[in-house]
């Protein structure tokens, strides 16, 4: 698998919520070697501490080489690129990992959660080059609206139908997003595609297990290298006899592979 | 070099590195058997440092020869490979099986990773058993013979006089500093082992307070391991007394940090007249 390693230039900075920013960057062969639902890995700085790079999945690739990531703030990291001006230039590793694999003649429905709607976007895109945006929906699940909401729009305005529902009732629906779920129409086979909290996936790959839908899930882990050397991305098996590793094996993963804990 | 689990077996960083440049490549730790690891979280981040407790996963001597072998044998450099085993047997086993193969140039012997319940740490920090380990490796493999030592012990220059008299041609060290952290959310431990190695640059003074110790008291050469991340790094271990240097946790902020190190120690060389790197061995003891 290839890996590039590039240091890219900030092009556009936006905040798109409370505690959630898009970067834009420069980064030409990422950009053209990137599928839905890869990742990159990014340093936060030059410094040592935080040491190690943060991963992000790709959220969208744009004409002129461009790379855009989604980024929620939660810490000392990703504070530092969240505060990272116009014009910096970010060390990037990427594309890891394997991605979405899009569905024959299916019926697509886009399943996310909270800050994990960053790689549907791009999946998308991808889905929409050989299927019309009728075949396509999308959930969307959030605490509060301010999580979603610009979000939201961004899918709105691809032409496609999208369904909200949070936890305050502030966006949508009142609830989980495994709740829009429940009442899925379906004339074709069904392959749900999945990026969202833990909690979230397990029970999204539950209600797929009963309805015997097609799953396929992001999975979020700790990692140092995203290279395949640390093994720190463990992620036990559905027969529970070892591991498979988010950054070679995944991110993605078909539900029915991992152990749901 | 690049230290032994944190540049997988080579492979992994092809298209990142060239690998032709790199002293030796140390092969990720391998057992008789494979090892499935710890369950996870395994890795957590600290200050200027990462705990891990990956529990020693690998994919066994039979996967390393049939899967992992063809592509280093490709790559015009040392291949260094780490052994690790619970038994004296074990290593045992390991070196007679490796030594048949003419690619691995040294085997660099695990005795002191803290990671797993059985062998491994107690060969470390005993030296009688440490002592056993090494005469048992040397007997069966031919070449080099490397022992990396844990820095887990109340004085790591009696395990490095055990090691040397049982034959060792090499030491390496100093392997993880055992640690944990805490999450102050769910009021648990953050690694699933409660207890990790701590590497990167967080621990490279005390590699190169024990580099400097060991030095002073064993005859072999020494191979300085411990957070070194620049050329700077590397040059202060070879001046505390060490031969050689690997690289490990900065091989996963920067795949490229081997490759820069070697080229920053020439220009180092270069800017301050030294014609040879053996100038520099141990020059911060003398005067």
């Amino acid at each position: 698998m290839q890996v590039y390693k590039e240091l890219a230039e900030i092009i556009r900075r936006e905040q798109v919520a409370e505690d959630i920013y898009r970067l834009t960057v420069k980064a030409p062969d990422m950009a053209a070697a990137s599928k839905p639902g890869q990742f990159v890995m990014v340093r936060t700085g030059e410094g040592l501490d935080p040491l190690l790079r943060r991963p992000f999945s790709v959220h969208q690739v744009a004409e002129g080489g461009m790379v855009q990531i989604l980024l929620k703030v939660i810490g000392k990291g990703t504070q530092a690129l969240a505060n990272m001006e116009v014009g910096r230039k970010l060390d990037v590793l990427g594309p890891i990992g394997r991605g979405f694999t899009i569905a024959d003649d299916s019926q697509h429905f886009l399943v996310g959660g909270g800050i994990g709607i960053a790689p549907l976007f791009f999946l998308a895109r991808h889905i929409l080059k050989k299927s019309e945006p009728f075949s396509i929906r999308v959930l969307l699940g959030a605490r509060t609206k301010d999580e979603i909401a610009t979000l939201a729009d961004d899918f709105k305005s691809m032409g496609l139908v999208v369904d909200t529902i949070t936890e305050d009732g502030s966006l949508g629906r009142l609830g989980l997003v495994t709740d829009l779920m429940a009442d899925l129409q379906q004339e074709k086979p069904v392959m749900i595609y999945g990026c969202g909290p833990y909690p979230m996936l397990r029970a999204v790959a539950k209600t797929c297990r009963e309805n015997s839908w097609g799953c396929q899930v992001s999975l979020e882990t700790m990692m140092a290298c995203g290279l395949a050397a640390c093994l720190g991305c463990a992620v036990l098996r559905a027969d529970m006899k070892g591991y498979v590793h988010a950054c070679k094996d995944g991110p993605v993963f078909d539900a029915d592979d991992v152990a749901w804990l | 070099m690049t230290a032994s689990g944190t540049f997988g077996y080579g492979e992994e960083f092809g298209s990142l590195v060239n690998l032709h440049r790199l002293g030796a490549i140390i092969a990720k730790g391998i057992s008789l058997l494979p090892r499935k690891g710890n369950p996870p979280p395994r890795i957590a981040e600290t200050a200027c440092g990462m705990l891990n407790a990956i529990g020693l996963e690998n994919v066994g001597l039979e996967r390393f020869f049939t899967e992992k072998l063809a592509f280093l044998r490709g790559i015009d450099t040392p291949l260094i490979v780490n052994i690790l085993g619970d038994t004296i047997e074990d290593y045992r086993q390991l070196a007679k099986r490796l030594n048949d193969e003419e690619k691995v140039a040294a085997v660099e012997v695990n005795i002191s990773c803290p990671n797993v319940k059985q062998g491994g740490v107690a060969f470390g920090t005993d030296p009688d058993m440490a002592h056993a380990v090494t005469k048992a490796v040397c007997q069966h493999f031919s070449r080099p013979v490397i022992v990396k030592l844990s820095p887990n012990v109340t004085d790591i220059t009696l395990v490095a006089r055990a090691v040397e008299e049982a034959g060792a041609d090499a030491l390496s060290l100093i392997n993880t500093v055992l640690g944990m952290a805490i999450d102050i959310e769910s009021c648990r431990p953050k690694l699933a082992n409660t207890f990790g190695g701590l590497s990167g640059p967080a621990i490279k003074p005390i590699a190169l307070r024990m580099v400097w110790q060991v030095a002073g008291s064993v005859s072999i050469p020494i191979i300085g391991i411990g957070g070194i991340t620049t050329p700077g790094d590397a040059i202060e271990f070879l001046l505390a007394g060490a031969t050689a240097i690997q690289v490990g946790t900065a091989n996963f902020i920067n795949p490229q940090a081997t490759e820069e190190i070697i080229q920053g120690i020439g220009m180092y060389l270069e800017k301050n007249g030294i014609t040879s790197i053996e100038d520099l061995i141990g020059k911060a003891r003398t005067s």
